[in-house]
Protein backbone atom coordinates (compact mmCIF):
# COMPACT_ATOMS: atom_id res chain seq x y z
CA UNK A 1 0.00 0.00 0.00
CA UNK A 2 2.69 2.38 1.06
CA UNK A 3 4.66 1.48 -1.99
CA UNK A 4 1.82 2.35 -4.32
CA UNK A 5 1.33 5.77 -2.80
CA UNK A 6 5.01 6.33 -3.18
CA UNK A 7 4.92 5.29 -6.77
CA UNK A 8 2.16 7.59 -7.80
CA UNK A 9 3.80 10.99 -7.41
CA UNK A 10 6.85 9.60 -9.15
CA UNK A 11 4.72 8.81 -12.15
CA UNK A 12 3.20 12.24 -12.23
CA UNK A 13 6.63 13.80 -12.11
CA UNK A 14 7.56 11.67 -15.07
CA UNK A 15 4.38 12.74 -16.81
CA UNK A 16 5.09 16.39 -16.20
CA UNK A 17 8.56 15.87 -17.56
CA UNK A 18 7.13 14.21 -20.63
CA UNK A 19 4.70 17.03 -21.16
CA UNK A 20 7.45 19.60 -20.82
CA UNK A 21 9.56 17.66 -23.25
CA UNK A 22 6.73 17.44 -25.75
CA UNK A 23 6.06 21.15 -25.41
CA UNK A 24 9.70 21.93 -25.96
CA UNK A 25 9.79 19.70 -29.00
CA UNK A 26 6.72 21.40 -30.38
CA UNK A 27 8.36 24.78 -29.84
CA UNK A 28 11.51 23.64 -31.55
CA UNK A 29 9.43 22.38 -34.43
CA UNK A 30 7.95 25.74 -35.18
CA UNK A 31 10.49 28.19 -33.83
CA UNK A 32 13.80 26.58 -34.37
CA UNK A 33 16.18 27.08 -31.45
CA UNK A 34 18.36 29.80 -32.90
CA UNK A 35 16.13 31.77 -35.20
CA UNK A 36 14.14 33.57 -32.54
CA UNK A 37 16.34 36.58 -32.01
CA UNK A 38 18.30 36.51 -35.22
CA UNK A 39 17.50 38.53 -38.28
CA UNK A 40 16.71 36.49 -41.36
CA UNK A 41 20.01 37.15 -43.06
CA UNK A 42 22.32 37.68 -40.09
CA UNK A 43 26.04 37.15 -40.56
CA UNK A 44 25.84 33.57 -39.36
CA UNK A 45 23.00 32.72 -41.72
CA UNK A 46 24.67 34.42 -44.64
CA UNK A 47 27.75 32.31 -44.00
CA UNK A 48 25.63 29.20 -44.55
CA UNK A 49 24.91 30.46 -48.03
CA UNK A 50 28.35 31.70 -49.04
CA UNK A 51 30.63 29.15 -47.40
CA UNK A 52 29.80 26.28 -49.76
CA UNK A 53 30.63 28.44 -52.77
CA UNK A 54 34.35 28.38 -52.08
CA UNK A 55 35.88 27.36 -48.74
CA UNK A 56 33.54 24.45 -48.20
CA UNK A 57 32.48 23.62 -51.72
CA UNK A 58 30.60 20.32 -51.81
CA UNK A 59 32.39 19.02 -54.90
CA UNK A 60 35.95 20.27 -54.66
CA UNK A 61 36.37 20.28 -50.87
CA UNK A 62 33.79 17.98 -49.29
CA UNK A 63 34.03 15.54 -52.25
CA UNK A 64 30.29 14.90 -52.26
CA UNK A 65 27.90 14.58 -55.15
CA UNK A 66 30.32 13.92 -57.95
CA UNK A 67 28.36 10.86 -58.99
CA UNK A 68 25.65 12.45 -61.06
CA UNK A 69 27.42 15.74 -61.58
CA UNK A 70 29.87 15.09 -64.34
CA UNK A 71 27.97 13.08 -66.90
CA UNK A 72 25.57 15.91 -67.62
CA UNK A 73 28.11 18.68 -68.17
CA UNK A 74 28.55 18.29 -71.91
CA UNK A 75 26.20 21.21 -72.49
CA UNK A 76 25.15 24.15 -70.38
CA UNK A 77 21.40 23.66 -70.57
CA UNK A 78 21.12 20.26 -68.86
CA UNK A 79 23.71 21.42 -66.31
CA UNK A 80 21.57 24.43 -65.39
CA UNK A 81 18.43 22.31 -65.19
CA UNK A 82 20.25 19.79 -63.03
CA UNK A 83 21.49 22.55 -60.72
CA UNK A 84 17.95 23.86 -60.30
CA UNK A 85 16.56 20.37 -59.66
CA UNK A 86 19.21 19.67 -57.04
CA UNK A 87 18.55 23.04 -55.37
CA UNK A 88 14.86 22.26 -55.06
CA UNK A 89 15.44 18.77 -53.74
CA UNK A 90 18.14 19.80 -51.27
CA UNK A 91 16.37 22.82 -49.87
CA UNK A 92 13.13 20.98 -49.23
CA UNK A 93 14.61 17.68 -48.09
CA UNK A 94 16.80 19.57 -45.62
CA UNK A 95 13.72 21.43 -44.40
CA UNK A 96 11.54 18.33 -44.06
CA UNK A 97 14.18 16.25 -42.32
CA UNK A 98 14.88 19.16 -39.98
CA UNK A 99 11.17 19.24 -39.09
CA UNK A 100 11.19 15.49 -38.44
CA UNK A 101 14.54 15.36 -36.70
CA UNK A 102 13.18 14.82 -33.18
CA UNK A 103 10.83 12.08 -34.28
CA UNK A 104 13.16 9.91 -36.36
CA UNK A 105 14.64 6.98 -34.43
CA UNK A 106 18.33 7.03 -35.24
CA UNK A 107 18.47 3.37 -36.29
CA UNK A 108 16.16 3.81 -39.25
CA UNK A 109 17.04 7.39 -40.13
CA UNK A 110 18.73 6.49 -43.42
CA UNK A 111 15.60 4.84 -44.73
CA UNK A 112 13.45 7.77 -43.60
CA UNK A 113 15.80 10.20 -45.31
CA UNK A 114 15.84 8.14 -48.48
CA UNK A 115 12.05 8.07 -48.60
CA UNK A 116 11.81 11.84 -48.12
CA UNK A 117 14.41 12.49 -50.83
CA UNK A 118 12.96 9.89 -53.20
CA UNK A 119 9.48 11.42 -52.98
CA UNK A 120 10.88 14.89 -53.72
CA UNK A 121 12.90 13.58 -56.66
CA UNK A 122 9.88 11.77 -58.07
CA UNK A 123 8.04 15.10 -57.89
CA UNK A 124 10.85 16.97 -59.67
CA UNK A 125 11.01 14.23 -62.31
CA UNK A 126 7.30 14.50 -63.04
CA UNK A 127 7.49 18.30 -63.28
CA UNK A 128 10.43 18.10 -65.69
CA UNK A 129 8.64 15.56 -67.85
CA UNK A 130 5.64 17.83 -68.04
CA UNK A 131 7.39 21.14 -68.75
CA UNK A 132 10.87 20.34 -70.12
CA UNK A 133 10.56 16.99 -71.82
CA UNK A 134 13.65 17.28 -74.06
CA UNK A 135 15.97 18.13 -71.19
CA UNK A 136 14.39 15.42 -69.07
CA UNK A 137 15.16 12.88 -71.82
CA UNK A 138 18.72 14.17 -72.00
CA UNK A 139 19.25 13.85 -68.27
CA UNK A 140 17.76 10.32 -68.38
CA UNK A 141 18.65 8.38 -65.25
CA UNK A 142 20.60 11.20 -63.68
CA UNK A 143 17.50 12.90 -62.27
CA UNK A 144 16.70 9.66 -60.44
CA UNK A 145 20.25 9.53 -59.21
CA UNK A 146 19.78 12.74 -57.22
CA UNK A 147 18.31 10.37 -54.60
CA UNK A 148 21.66 8.77 -53.97
CA UNK A 149 23.60 11.93 -54.65
CA UNK A 150 25.92 11.90 -51.67
CA UNK A 151 25.60 15.66 -51.29
CA UNK A 152 21.92 15.40 -50.35
CA UNK A 153 22.43 12.58 -47.87
CA UNK A 154 25.63 14.15 -46.60
CA UNK A 155 24.01 17.47 -45.75
CA UNK A 156 21.00 15.75 -44.20
CA UNK A 157 23.29 13.75 -41.93
CA UNK A 158 25.73 16.52 -41.17
CA UNK A 159 23.40 19.49 -40.87
CA UNK A 160 19.65 19.01 -41.03
CA UNK A 161 19.55 16.42 -38.24
CA UNK A 162 20.99 18.93 -35.79
CA UNK A 163 19.72 22.33 -36.84
CA UNK A 164 16.57 24.38 -37.11
CA UNK A 165 14.30 24.54 -40.12
CA UNK A 166 15.29 27.90 -41.52
CA UNK A 167 19.02 27.31 -41.11
CA UNK A 168 18.71 23.87 -42.71
CA UNK A 169 16.88 25.42 -45.63
CA UNK A 170 19.68 27.96 -46.09
CA UNK A 171 22.30 25.24 -45.83
CA UNK A 172 20.51 23.25 -48.52
CA UNK A 173 20.32 26.23 -50.86
CA UNK A 174 23.95 27.18 -50.21
CA UNK A 175 25.35 23.72 -50.85
CA UNK A 176 23.23 23.23 -53.93
CA UNK A 177 24.52 26.56 -55.20
CA UNK A 178 28.12 25.49 -54.63
CA UNK A 179 27.38 22.28 -56.49
CA UNK A 180 25.60 24.10 -59.31
CA UNK A 181 28.48 26.56 -59.62
CA UNK A 182 31.00 23.80 -60.36
CA UNK A 183 28.54 22.10 -62.69
CA UNK A 184 28.01 25.29 -64.70
CA UNK A 185 31.70 26.20 -64.85
CA UNK A 186 32.61 22.72 -66.12
CA UNK A 187 29.74 22.71 -68.61
CA UNK A 188 30.75 26.18 -69.82
CA UNK A 189 34.26 25.06 -70.75
CA UNK A 190 33.15 21.74 -72.19
CA UNK A 191 30.46 23.22 -74.40
CA UNK A 192 32.56 26.20 -75.48
CA UNK A 193 35.69 24.23 -76.35
CA UNK A 194 33.95 21.05 -77.42
CA UNK A 195 31.27 22.34 -79.73
CA UNK A 196 31.88 26.10 -79.87
CA UNK A 197 28.43 26.86 -78.47
CA UNK A 198 26.86 28.22 -75.30
CA UNK A 199 23.28 27.17 -74.52
CA UNK A 200 23.18 25.91 -78.13
CA UNK A 201 24.10 29.30 -79.67
CA UNK A 202 27.15 29.38 -81.90
CA UNK A 203 29.22 31.98 -80.07
CA UNK A 204 32.47 31.29 -81.92
CA UNK A 205 30.94 31.64 -85.35
CA UNK A 206 29.44 29.20 -87.75
CA UNK A 207 31.32 26.17 -89.04
CA UNK A 208 30.54 25.48 -92.68
CA UNK A 209 31.61 22.60 -94.89
CA UNK A 210 34.56 24.57 -96.28
CA UNK A 211 36.69 27.40 -94.92
CA UNK A 212 34.95 29.91 -97.22
CA UNK A 213 31.50 29.01 -95.89
CA UNK A 214 32.56 29.36 -92.27
CA UNK A 215 32.41 32.53 -90.24
CA UNK A 216 33.94 33.84 -87.03
CA UNK A 217 36.89 31.91 -85.63
CA UNK A 218 36.22 28.99 -87.94
CA UNK A 219 37.05 31.15 -90.94
CA UNK A 220 40.64 31.20 -89.65
CA UNK A 221 40.79 27.44 -89.52
CA UNK A 222 39.79 26.97 -85.86
CA UNK A 223 38.59 23.47 -85.00
CA UNK A 224 36.47 22.23 -82.12
CA UNK A 225 38.19 20.00 -79.63
CA UNK A 226 36.10 16.85 -79.81
CA UNK A 227 37.91 15.40 -76.83
CA UNK A 228 36.10 17.86 -74.55
CA UNK A 229 32.82 16.13 -75.34
CA UNK A 230 34.04 12.77 -74.07
CA UNK A 231 33.37 11.85 -70.47
CA UNK A 232 37.02 11.61 -69.27
CA UNK A 233 37.49 15.33 -69.90
CA UNK A 234 34.87 16.16 -67.27
CA UNK A 235 37.12 14.57 -64.66
CA UNK A 236 40.20 16.33 -65.93
CA UNK A 237 38.46 19.73 -66.02
CA UNK A 238 37.34 19.25 -62.41
CA UNK A 239 40.88 18.22 -61.51
CA UNK A 240 42.23 21.42 -63.04
CA UNK A 241 39.53 23.47 -61.27
CA UNK A 242 40.63 21.96 -57.97
CA UNK A 243 44.21 22.81 -58.81
CA UNK A 244 43.29 26.43 -59.54
CA UNK A 245 41.10 26.76 -56.46
CA UNK A 246 43.72 25.32 -54.11
CA UNK A 247 46.59 27.35 -55.47
CA UNK A 248 44.48 30.46 -54.80
CA UNK A 249 43.13 29.30 -51.45
CA UNK A 250 46.15 27.62 -49.92
CA UNK A 251 44.57 26.53 -46.65
CA UNK A 252 42.67 23.84 -48.57
CA UNK A 253 45.83 22.02 -49.60
CA UNK A 254 45.99 18.44 -48.37
CA UNK A 255 49.06 17.50 -46.36
CA UNK B 1 26.53 -15.45 -76.63
CA UNK B 2 24.35 -12.46 -75.92
CA UNK B 3 25.07 -12.95 -72.25
CA UNK B 4 28.83 -12.80 -72.83
CA UNK B 5 28.40 -9.73 -74.99
CA UNK B 6 26.33 -7.98 -72.31
CA UNK B 7 28.80 -9.06 -69.64
CA UNK B 8 31.84 -7.62 -71.44
CA UNK B 9 29.90 -4.53 -72.38
CA UNK B 10 28.87 -3.82 -68.80
CA UNK B 11 32.40 -4.34 -67.47
CA UNK B 12 34.44 -2.37 -69.97
CA UNK B 13 32.42 -0.27 -72.37
CA UNK B 14 29.71 0.98 -70.04
CA UNK B 15 31.90 0.96 -66.98
CA UNK B 16 29.98 2.49 -64.07
CA UNK B 17 32.85 4.77 -63.08
CA UNK B 18 34.60 5.66 -66.31
CA UNK B 19 31.58 6.06 -68.56
CA UNK B 20 28.86 7.26 -66.16
CA UNK B 21 30.74 8.47 -63.06
CA UNK B 22 28.45 6.44 -60.80
CA UNK B 23 29.61 5.72 -57.28
CA UNK B 24 32.31 8.38 -57.51
CA UNK B 25 31.93 9.55 -53.92
CA UNK B 26 32.85 6.27 -52.31
CA UNK B 27 35.30 5.60 -55.14
CA UNK B 28 37.27 8.71 -54.20
CA UNK B 29 36.85 8.39 -50.46
CA UNK B 30 37.74 4.72 -50.04
CA UNK B 31 40.49 4.30 -52.62
CA UNK B 32 43.34 5.48 -50.40
CA UNK B 33 44.49 1.97 -49.56
CA UNK B 34 44.24 -1.28 -51.45
CA UNK B 35 42.69 -3.24 -48.59
CA UNK B 36 39.61 -1.11 -48.11
CA UNK B 37 39.19 -0.76 -51.86
CA UNK B 38 39.02 -4.52 -52.31
CA UNK B 39 36.49 -4.80 -49.46
CA UNK B 40 34.18 -2.16 -50.85
CA UNK B 41 34.53 -3.45 -54.41
CA UNK B 42 33.55 -6.95 -53.32
CA UNK B 43 30.56 -5.59 -51.42
CA UNK B 44 29.42 -3.65 -54.50
CA UNK B 45 29.61 -6.74 -56.74
CA UNK B 46 27.62 -8.66 -54.15
CA UNK B 47 24.87 -6.06 -53.70
CA UNK B 48 24.56 -5.21 -57.41
CA UNK B 49 24.10 -8.84 -58.42
CA UNK B 50 21.30 -9.17 -55.86
CA UNK B 51 19.44 -5.89 -56.27
CA UNK B 52 19.40 -5.58 -60.07
CA UNK B 53 17.49 -8.87 -60.64
CA UNK B 54 15.10 -8.11 -57.77
CA UNK B 55 14.39 -4.65 -59.13
CA UNK B 56 13.97 -6.23 -62.57
CA UNK B 57 11.20 -8.47 -61.24
CA UNK B 58 9.63 -5.52 -59.46
CA UNK B 59 9.68 -3.47 -62.64
CA UNK B 60 8.39 -6.34 -64.76
CA UNK B 61 5.46 -7.36 -62.57
CA UNK B 62 4.51 -4.22 -60.69
CA UNK B 63 5.70 -0.92 -62.07
CA UNK B 64 5.88 -0.64 -65.84
CA UNK B 65 2.79 0.25 -67.88
CA UNK B 66 0.67 -2.88 -68.22
CA UNK B 67 2.80 -4.81 -65.73
CA UNK B 68 -0.19 -5.56 -63.53
CA UNK B 69 -2.01 -7.47 -66.27
CA UNK B 70 -1.27 -10.76 -64.46
CA UNK B 71 -3.85 -9.65 -61.91
CA UNK B 72 -6.58 -9.49 -64.51
CA UNK B 73 -7.47 -7.67 -67.69
CA UNK B 74 -8.90 -4.63 -65.89
CA UNK B 75 -5.49 -3.86 -64.34
CA UNK B 76 -3.67 -3.78 -67.67
CA UNK B 77 -3.97 -0.02 -68.11
CA UNK B 78 -2.38 0.90 -64.78
CA UNK B 79 1.01 2.62 -65.00
CA UNK B 80 2.89 2.80 -61.72
CA UNK B 81 6.25 3.75 -63.19
CA UNK B 82 6.26 7.08 -61.34
CA UNK B 83 6.77 5.03 -58.17
CA UNK B 84 9.92 3.39 -59.46
CA UNK B 85 12.40 5.68 -57.66
CA UNK B 86 10.84 5.05 -54.27
CA UNK B 87 10.41 1.32 -54.86
CA UNK B 88 13.95 0.84 -56.12
CA UNK B 89 15.57 2.72 -53.31
CA UNK B 90 13.41 0.95 -50.73
CA UNK B 91 14.41 -2.43 -52.16
CA UNK B 92 18.06 -1.41 -52.16
CA UNK B 93 17.98 -0.13 -48.58
CA UNK B 94 16.15 -3.24 -47.41
CA UNK B 95 18.46 -5.60 -49.30
CA UNK B 96 21.55 -3.90 -47.94
CA UNK B 97 20.18 -4.21 -44.42
CA UNK B 98 19.40 -7.89 -45.04
CA UNK B 99 22.76 -8.63 -46.57
CA UNK B 100 24.42 -6.91 -43.63
CA UNK B 101 22.54 -9.07 -41.13
CA UNK B 102 23.23 -12.29 -43.05
CA UNK B 103 26.91 -11.54 -43.41
CA UNK B 104 27.15 -10.60 -39.74
CA UNK B 105 25.53 -13.89 -38.72
CA UNK B 106 27.25 -16.33 -41.05
CA UNK B 107 30.56 -14.73 -41.98
CA UNK B 108 31.73 -12.53 -39.10
CA UNK B 109 35.23 -12.32 -40.56
CA UNK B 110 33.91 -10.84 -43.81
CA UNK B 111 31.62 -8.56 -41.80
CA UNK B 112 34.58 -7.25 -39.87
CA UNK B 113 36.48 -6.67 -43.08
CA UNK B 114 33.66 -4.82 -44.83
CA UNK B 115 32.90 -2.78 -41.71
CA UNK B 116 31.03 0.42 -42.39
CA UNK B 117 31.10 -0.05 -46.15
CA UNK B 118 28.07 -2.29 -46.21
CA UNK B 119 25.58 0.28 -44.88
CA UNK B 120 27.24 2.95 -47.03
CA UNK B 121 26.43 0.98 -50.15
CA UNK B 122 22.73 1.86 -49.80
CA UNK B 123 23.61 5.39 -50.87
CA UNK B 124 26.14 4.40 -53.53
CA UNK B 125 24.93 5.81 -56.83
CA UNK B 126 26.24 2.78 -58.69
CA UNK B 127 23.60 0.56 -57.11
CA UNK B 128 20.62 2.77 -57.90
CA UNK B 129 22.21 3.58 -61.26
CA UNK B 130 22.35 -0.13 -62.04
CA UNK B 131 18.63 -0.43 -61.35
CA UNK B 132 17.74 2.64 -63.41
CA UNK B 133 19.87 1.61 -66.39
CA UNK B 134 18.32 -1.85 -66.15
CA UNK B 135 14.89 -0.22 -66.45
CA UNK B 136 16.03 1.92 -69.38
CA UNK B 137 17.57 -0.99 -71.28
CA UNK B 138 14.30 -2.99 -71.10
CA UNK B 139 15.86 -6.44 -70.72
CA UNK B 140 13.69 -9.35 -71.78
CA UNK B 141 14.68 -11.88 -69.12
CA UNK B 142 15.99 -12.04 -65.59
CA UNK B 143 19.17 -13.71 -66.85
CA UNK B 144 20.14 -10.50 -68.65
CA UNK B 145 19.45 -8.44 -65.54
CA UNK B 146 21.63 -10.73 -63.44
CA UNK B 147 24.44 -10.63 -66.02
CA UNK B 148 24.23 -6.87 -66.21
CA UNK B 149 24.28 -6.42 -62.42
CA UNK B 150 27.20 -8.80 -61.95
CA UNK B 151 29.17 -7.28 -64.84
CA UNK B 152 28.65 -3.71 -63.63
CA UNK B 153 29.81 -4.75 -60.18
CA UNK B 154 32.98 -6.26 -61.61
CA UNK B 155 33.60 -3.13 -63.65
CA UNK B 156 33.30 -1.01 -60.51
CA UNK B 157 35.60 -3.39 -58.63
CA UNK B 158 38.28 -3.19 -61.33
CA UNK B 159 38.08 0.59 -61.38
CA UNK B 160 38.48 1.00 -57.63
CA UNK B 161 41.36 -1.44 -57.23
CA UNK B 162 43.08 0.23 -60.20
CA UNK B 163 42.92 3.68 -58.68
CA UNK B 164 43.82 2.40 -55.21
CA UNK B 165 46.98 0.81 -56.58
CA UNK B 166 47.96 4.01 -58.34
CA UNK B 167 47.23 6.16 -55.28
CA UNK B 168 49.34 3.94 -53.06
CA UNK B 169 52.26 4.46 -55.42
CA UNK B 170 51.72 8.13 -56.05
CA UNK B 171 52.28 9.07 -52.40
CA UNK B 172 55.97 8.69 -53.18
CA UNK B 173 55.88 11.07 -56.14
CA UNK B 174 56.40 14.80 -56.14
CA UNK B 175 52.99 16.18 -57.02
CA UNK B 176 52.46 19.99 -56.98
CA UNK B 177 51.05 20.91 -53.56
CA UNK B 178 47.66 22.30 -54.68
CA UNK B 179 47.10 19.22 -56.82
CA UNK B 180 47.89 16.74 -54.07
CA UNK B 181 45.20 14.32 -52.97
CA UNK B 182 41.90 15.06 -54.64
CA UNK B 183 43.10 16.97 -57.71
CA UNK B 184 45.58 14.40 -58.96
CA UNK B 185 43.09 11.61 -58.28
CA UNK B 186 40.58 13.29 -60.55
CA UNK B 187 43.12 13.69 -63.32
CA UNK B 188 44.32 10.10 -63.01
CA UNK B 189 40.74 8.88 -63.14
CA UNK B 190 40.24 10.94 -66.29
CA UNK B 191 43.30 9.37 -67.88
CA UNK B 192 42.15 5.89 -66.86
CA UNK B 193 38.76 6.64 -68.38
CA UNK B 194 40.48 7.66 -71.62
CA UNK B 195 42.22 4.29 -71.57
CA UNK B 196 38.93 2.48 -71.01
CA UNK B 197 37.45 4.29 -74.02
CA UNK B 198 39.62 2.13 -76.23
CA UNK B 199 37.25 -0.74 -75.47
CA UNK B 200 34.48 1.14 -77.24
CA UNK B 201 33.00 -0.54 -80.26
CA UNK B 202 34.06 -4.06 -79.30
CA UNK B 203 31.43 -6.55 -80.39
CA UNK B 204 31.64 -10.17 -79.40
Amino acid sequence: MAKETLKKPELTVQEIKDQKEAKKNAMVLFLSDTDEKESFLSKRNRKLLTDPLDDNNPITVQVLGICSALAITVQLEPAVVMAIAVTAVMAFSNMIVSMLRDMIPSRIRIIVQLVVVASLVALVDQVLRAYAYDVSKQLSVFIGLIITNCIVMGRLEAFALGNGIYRSFLDGVGNAAGYGLILIVVAFFRELLGSGKLFGYEVLGHKGATLAESSGLYAFGYENNGLMLLSPMALIVVGLLIWWQRSRNRKLIEA
Amino acid sequence: MEYINLFVQSIFIENMIFAYFLGMCSYLAVSKTMKTAVGLGAAVIFVLSITVPINFLLDQYLLRPGALSWLGAEYATIDLSFLSFIMFIAVIAAMVQLVEMIVEKFAPALYGALGIFLPLIAVNCAILGGALFMQQKAFTGIGYALTYGFGSGIGWFLAIIGIAAIREKITYSNVPAPLKGLGITFIITGLMALGFMSFMGIKI
